[in-house]
């Protein structure tokens, strides 16, 4: 229990609206028509089309064998289906250990890190937060805000820094004070932009240098975001190779279903999940609440 | 691969199948439907338009039009291509100015979509057309946001009004009274990014609303927005009754099918889209270009306009005749270059050229030192090996590497891509299928 249970709220609308939908789809008789109408209701939720079609392929054959009849018995099989697509081991947790976290612009890193420190902070481990992003105007400022709130150190520099630079301070002052988690904000950038990107690259090779403990390669995704999502996650993994995801904005009516995707083509598995704007709103992820709550 | 392909390069291969045969049945129809569907879907389009336009495309294609002079495979083409237009709407629509100043300009939108990026952006637009634009900074909750808008401001040189944070629709209102004082035309708003859903920061735009009365109500959508992009245009329409909409961040790979989806459930026309970080990439909206562009025939239009801003008229006819002609030398290649660096970044030039997302990653990698590297590795050459490369040998290499302090692997890989570039303008010729001319 726990970390769903405020979720539960905030996923209320998406689970009434897909739910309800499969109920009205449901008459019954589980023909062609009726599946077809069930990969439009998952495609509806970012779910792309090839998850979408296992799914569906998946459920079809269960359904069959199992003689389901009501509607409760065939959500059930659905959902399983769900969660196994999500269902990714995940490393164990090991400290100390530095998050690079990366993404397009308007994401949410910055806000996601700061939800970050405090939920590590809350769990009894020092973190240090890193302002890589000295691109966007006040970025450092805002996740400066965000050290204040959560009550963690901050290494920073002004704008036009180079981010290298800051990450490597921000590493021997993480050394320097022994730091459990090292988190590292950097500048949202479209993934199709060479430039950039190599950027990122220079970071890597810094931390892979500097930094002795356990690193991670973090993406923040939009759960708003649609199928764009999985070109981001190729393009970004191809610089940097993700660890995992983090899931922002769930509070909307959006239903981040392009996650199912994310983890059938590439097994990246989901860490942690974002509500809302308060300092709380972060979560580790859970693939059965996560459906649950969808369905 | 077949997976990150544009829309256009998928609707082709859907006609492709079709326009090789003289004759359609109903089967085939459907299936064609079906895949058009699939890759607007895929694209991002609302499920609910891709229904609709999916049906009308159809009903329109087993009707007799179907029948006169051209193939049913291009009439196919045709009519998704006019659906699509009409869908985007048909034309161009600019800011309206208010008849007694100043003229307000009110953005809204989700968290990160992009609107304070956006309203410097706009500024400077507007500067640029001689106006005298102020910001308003209303934004009170997400941590320096205001900062944000100041920095953006000082980078358009435009002055930014704020009030701490006190309520957004006071200062709103005493930001007008201050702009009049001071003479300026234009007030552009910068509210905070909100969820739809969050009843209480709709109602506190509403209030803005009526405190100001806009004149321009703009919704920013970041384009890579997927099926939800419906409840949020819905939403925001209903309650605020926006007057137009801003696509963000279309200078990334995003299939942009948001832009169809907003369009067809608000009816209000997209205005502006973003294209890049710098406050000069701002462009406006074209709604048939942007069909034409989702297709995959390209912005030949908007190519041309751009390269209209930067070089002479004549510069551009000649290279938009070479890009079609094929008949392209390094000396039109050293010329591109010089003029590349006037007008901008290569990659988004490509992405007008029709046919040439497939290039994408190739275009990608060429960065401003390497143009740089490039032009001197050229300028070494001989007249007469500018016009034949391809007697450029081993010896001749050499001289060239050590003519422009490069290594001969630089001079390698310039004449690879030049070939490469020659490659592309083959495609656009249009003899190949999926190329420039489309059959219709």
């Amino acid at each position: 229990m726990g970390i769903f249970s405020k979720f539960f709220g905030a996923l209320k609308k998406t689970k009434d609206a897909i739910s309800k939908k499969i109920s009205q789809i449901f008459v019954g008789e589980l023909d062609d028509d009726f599946y077809e109408e069930l990969e439009f209701v998952l495609v509806s939720s970012d779910i792309s089309l090839e998850a979408s079609e296992e799914i569906v392929e998946n459920v079809k054959k269960l359904a069959k064998k199992q003689k389901v009849k009501t509607e409760e018995e065939f959500k059930k099989l659905l959902r399983e289906a769900m969660v196994e697509i999500l269902n990714l081991e995940t490393r164990p947790e090991q400290y100390p250990v530095l998050c690079t976290v990366v993404g397009v612009n308007g994401v949410g890193k910055t806000t996601a890190i700061g939800k970050l420190a405090h939920f590590y902070k809350k769990n009894k481990k020092s973190c240090l937060l890193v302002a890589g992003d000295t691109f966007r105007a006040a970025a450092s400022e805002q996740l400066n805000e965000w050290s204040k709130r959560a009550g963690v150190r901050i290494v920073k520099y002004s704008e036009g820094v180079d981010p290298g630079a800051v990450v490597f301070d921000g590493i021997s002052s993480a050394k320097a004070k022994g730091e459990d988690v090292v988190l590292v904000d950097t500048a949202g950038r479209l993934h199709n932009k060479v430039g950039l990107m190599e950027e990122l690259r220079k970071i890597a090779k810094i931390v892979a240098k500097e930094w002795d403990g356990v690193s991670e390669n973090l993406l923040v995704i939009d759960a708003t975001t649609g199928q764009n999502a999985l070109t981001q996650v190729e393009m970004f993994n191809e610089i940097l190779p993700l660890s995992g995801i983090i899931l922002t904005k769930l509070d909307g009516s959006s239903k981040g279903g392009v996650v199912f995707a994310i983890a059938k083509k590439y097994g990246i598995p989901i860490k942690f999940v974002g509500v809302g704007e308060g300092i709380d709103d972060i979560e580790p992820f859970d693939a059965e609440d996560f459906v649950n709550n969808i369905i | 691969m077949a997976l990150f392909g544009s829309l256009g390069e998928k609707l082709n291969h859907v006609f492709s199948k079709i326009t090789k045969k003289g004759t359609l049945t109903e089967l085939e129809i459907k299936n064609a439907m079906r895949e058009i569907k699939l890759v607007l879907l895929e694209a991002d389009v609302n499920y609910m338009v891709v229904k609709d336009f999916v049906a009308k495309v159809s009903e329109k294609a087993t009707g007799e039009r179907v029948m006169k002079s051209l193939t049913p495979g291009q009439q196919i083409i045709k009519i998704v291509n006019e659906e699509l237009t009409s869908l985007m709407g048909s034309t161009n629509s600019k800011l309206q100015v208010s008849s007694k100043l100043p003229t307000v300009i009110m953005m809204c939108g989700l968290q990160g979509a992009g609107k304070t990026t956006m309203c410097g952006k706009l500024a400077k637009l507007l500067k640029k057309q001689g106006k005298k634009p102020m910001l308003v900074a209303c934004d009170i909750y997400r941590p320096a946001a205001i900062t944000q808008l100041k920095t953006v401001g000082k980078s358009v040189d435009t002055e930014v009004y704020d009030e701490g944070t006190n309520k957004p629709q006071k200062t709103a209102l005493n930001a007008i009274k201050y702009a009049n004082k001071k003479g300026y035309d234009t007030v552009i708003i910068d509210t905070a990014g909100r969820l739809q859903i969050n009843e209480e920061l709709m109602d506190e735009l509403l209030e803005i609303k009526k405190a100001v009365e806009p004149t321009e109500i703009l919704l920013t959508v970041d384009s890579m927005i997927g099926q939800e992009s419906v409840n949020v245009a819905t939403t925001f329409n209903d309650k605020l009754d926006i007057t137009g909409v801003i696509l963000t961040k279309l200078d990334g790979d995003t299939r942009g099918g948001a832009a169809l989806s907003i369009r067809a459930v608000t009816g209000k026309p997209i205005k502006f889209c973003g294209v890049g970080e710098k406050m000069d990439d701002i462009e406006p909206f074209y709604p048939d270009r942007m069909a034409s562009r989702i297709l995959d025939m390209g912005d030949v239009l908007s190519l041309i306009e751009k390269a209209q801003e930067n070089i002479t008229e004549e510069e551009a006819k000649k290279l938009e005749k070479k890009l079609r002609e094929n008949s392209f030398t390094l000396d039109d290649y050293l010329v591109q270059f010089e003029n590349l660096n006037k007008m901008g970044n290569i990659s988004d030039l490509l992405a007008m050229i029709p046919g040439a997302s497939k290039y994408k990653l190739n275009a990608n990698s060429i960065d401003e030192k390497q143009l740089a590297k490039n032009k001197s590795i050229i300028l070494s050459m001989t007249k007469k090996e500018r016009l034949d490369p391809d007697i450029i040998k081993g010896s001749h290499k050499r001289r060239i590497a050590a003519g422009s302090g490069t290594t001969i692997q630089d001079v390698n890989i310039l004449l690879k891509q030049f070939y490469q570039s020659k490659d592309m303008m083959k495609m656009l010729n249009g003899k190949k299928k999926g190329g420039f001319k489309l059959p219709f």
